[in-house]
């Protein structure tokens, strides 16, 4: 089968399970969330103020014409105004994300490439003391829950030893990049670190048992050749399998972070709309979301093809 | 059987669960997580049972009183910590300009009469006290009850939900499979935290709605895994063999195939303990878990980012730490259990 194909067939099988995707975020805010009447017009609320508040957003339709409405909104990019700040939800989504990629791109990039490395290296003395000591850390860092860590690290390096602001967000990206970034990025990345070099440290120590590592060797190449040029190669499929899946999180972040940085990004404003009971704010995050992990699912099994040309479209 | 009546049997060979037992006891860390754990829901027994900790609501000592092991209270110094009153200064007419003035003596007599108590009150306790005077360590005994209870609970509601998926969808195929792909699908097209708040954004706070949107979010894993397992088993020669002995479908996907994927199931359940217990916490912190009357490891972490900057460093420790201890010894008991009980590792 060739990429378009395959593609096309992918993008098709993407129909019911978004549509499923609509369904139960339509069955979660429209059905079991109560009346949007009752939270728009707040404590005092007159019936006829509630009456008109349900004729403008339609709940007063049957579900089937409320759906539909649903499944317009998400074809238009259009879900009106957030009930908390009346700014458009389309804006709201575009503002937010730029802060959060600021911060969870690098987290990535950073996070994958030292995962890999120190994998690599753990695996290669595996069996040794120091890959036991490394192992045994990684699981005790693992336990510690992600809120210990940004209480203590924010108030350690913020706070006490003042080398980065305790928090804050600025309208420059130059600035937030160099000022406000680093900290979290660097929490990040050493919370996620830890189940990533476990993980990958198997992937490569199955890959290292094959055949073709003893012939690498038997003819005589360097170490780093067996090692870089052989066996992380073929460590790379479940490795990028692995980045695909955290792909899609990129996106609402870490919102832990964003909500003790005071980070204006995607994770903090579903925290934020959670609390404040923001339908449409959340509808759009929720189902875009979804969109963007199957979309990151295929990209992942379209680079499987361009990493192992074994692998055949099907 | 037989052996257990006292009559002579046939050695037979030893069954999965007791090998992986043997195994187990072979590991010392696996010993050692295994009565770390053990003791973990035993003091939460206690606590639940009200043996322990059922006061820690009670404000028992001075607010933020200092961890340490000798027990001081403030009968014991002369000067309550907080408490410090201005010397009375010479006494002035002060009548003209407050007209209550004439009557401070009579109020003076009168609260002269009440006897008022001072209930004694510790200063230093083995883990502290929190502001309000609440003793650290019943309160993170009492925490650990609440996030324990909702990592177990629903933990086995998820191991439920996704057994019972995952032997319908590998067992029957078909249809029901088909739909309970769609299923997974959706579920598994959000990330899984976006999925828990928006579940989170519609229902009241409360116990068991925390436990009902972790077990009912989080059955998918195991259901990929039970799934993939009835899908290799359902055409196997024993379960073929229980059909053509004319063994029900449920005999056969329950009775038969069950206990012979059930290592998957336990390891799964004791992976899934550790992940809700964490994902309790940032719940509870967010104020999106359990009520504010109900105290959980997650609630206790909310109040000591605000305490750290006051220097109070003991509810962190206390309530950090006990958890870190806990999933650190369930999550090494788990990688023990897991080759303990892989059937393809021999002797």
């Amino acid at each position: 089968m060739n990429l378009s194909t395959f593609v096309m067939r992918r993008l098709l099988h993407m129909i019911p399970t978004l549509l499923g995707v609509m369904l139960l975020i339509f069955v979660l805010f429209n059905w079991v969330g109560g009346d949007p009447a009752y939270i728009l017009a707040g404590k005092i609320s007159d019936p006829k103020q509630i009456e008109n508040i349900r004729t403008q957003l339609g709940v007063n339709q049957p579900y089937w014409v409320q759906f539909w409405i649903f499944i317009k909104q998400v074809c238009t990019f259009d879900f009106g105004r957030s009930w908390a700040t009346n700014e458009l939800v389309s804006d709201v989504l575009l503002t937010r994300v730029v802060p959060t990629l600021t911060i969870m791109v690098p987290v990535l990039l950073l996070e994958t490439i030292l995962a890999v490395l120190f994998a690599v290296l753990v695996a290669y003395v595996r069996g040794t003391l120091t890959d036991r000591m490394v192992m045994l850390g990684c699981t005790v860092a693992m336990s510690i829950s992600f809120l210990v860590y940004i209480i203590v690290c924010q108030w350690l390096f913020g706070f006490k030893l003042g080398w980065f602001p305790v928090q804050g967000w600025s309208d420059s990206f130059i600035t937030n990049l160099v000022r406000y970034a680093p900290l979290p990025i660097l929490l990040a990345v050493m919370v996620d670190l830890a189940p990533s070099l476990r993980l990958y440290r198997s992937f490569v120590l199955d890959e290292m048992n094959h055949d073709y590592v003893r012939t690498a060797r038997a003819k005589g190449l360097s170490e780093n050749t067996v090692m870089l040029k052989h066996v992380l190669r073929n460590a790379a499929i479940p490795i990028l399998t692995n980045v695909g899946i955290a792909l899609p999180g990129l996106f609402v972040g870490s919102f832990l972070l964003e909500v003790f940085f005071s980070i204006p990004g995607l994770g903090r404003e579903v925290v934020e709309s959670v609390n404040r009971s923001d339908f449409p704010v959340m509808k759009a995050i929720t189902v875009y979301l979804a969109v963007l992990t199957m979309l990151t699912n295929l990209l992942v099994d379209v680079l499987y093809r361009w990493v192992d040309p074994r692998v055949a479209f099907k | 059987m037989s052996s257990v009546m006292g009559m002579p049997v046939a050695r037979s060979s030893e069954g999965p669960w007791r090998l992986g037992w043997r195994r187990l006891r072979r590991d010392h860390v696996a010993m050692w997580s295994l009565a770390i754990t053990l003791l973990f829901i035993f003091i939460m027994l206690a606590s639940y049972t009200g043996l322990i900790a059922r006061n820690w609501n009670a404000e028992v000592a001075a607010s933020y009183a200092e961890p340490t092991f000798d027990k001081v209270t403030n009968t014991d110094i002369h000067s309550p910590i907080g408490i410090q009153r201005p010397e009375a200064g010479p006494p002035v007419d002060i009548s003209d300009i407050d007209p209550l003035a004439p009557r401070y003596q009579e109020w003076r007599e009168r609260t002269a009469k009440i006897q008022a108590v001072q209930a004694a009150q510790a200063v230093r306790l083995p883990l502290g006290a929190d502001q309000w005077g609440h003793d650290v360590l019943a309160k993170t005994i009492k925490g650990s009850e609440i996030s324990i209870t909702v990592g177990i609970v629903a933990a086995l509601l998820a191991v439920f939900v996704g057994t019972a998926l995952g032997a319908l969808a590998g067992y029957f195929g078909g249809w029901i499979d088909t739909l309970l792909e769609w299923l997974y699908n959706v579920l598994t097209s959000l990330p899984y935290i976006l999925l828990i708040l928006a579940v989170a954004a519609v229902f009241s706070r409360g116990f068991t709605t925390i436990i009902m949107i972790l077990g009912l979010t989080g059955w998918t894993g195991i259901y990929r895994l039970i799934r993939a397992e009835y899908l290799k088993h359902t055409d196997r020669a024993y379960v073929r063999a229980a059909q053509a002995l004319g063994a029900s479908h449920a005999s056969r996907m329950f009775r038969h195939i069950l206990p012979n994927v059930s290592h998957v199931i336990l390891v799964q359940f004791s992976q899934n303990v550790v992940g809700f217990i964490k994902a309790e916490v940032i719940l509870s912190f967010l104020g999106l878990g359990v009520p504010v009357d109900m105290v959980s490891w997650g609630t206790i972490l909310a109040e000591t980012q605000e305490e750290l900057v006051l220097g109070k460093w003991w509810q962190l420790v206390a309530a950090g730490g006990s958890m870190a201890i806990l999933v650190t010894a369930i999550s090494m008991l788990t990688d023990a259990m897991r080759d303990a009980l892989d059937p393809k590792l021999q002797e």
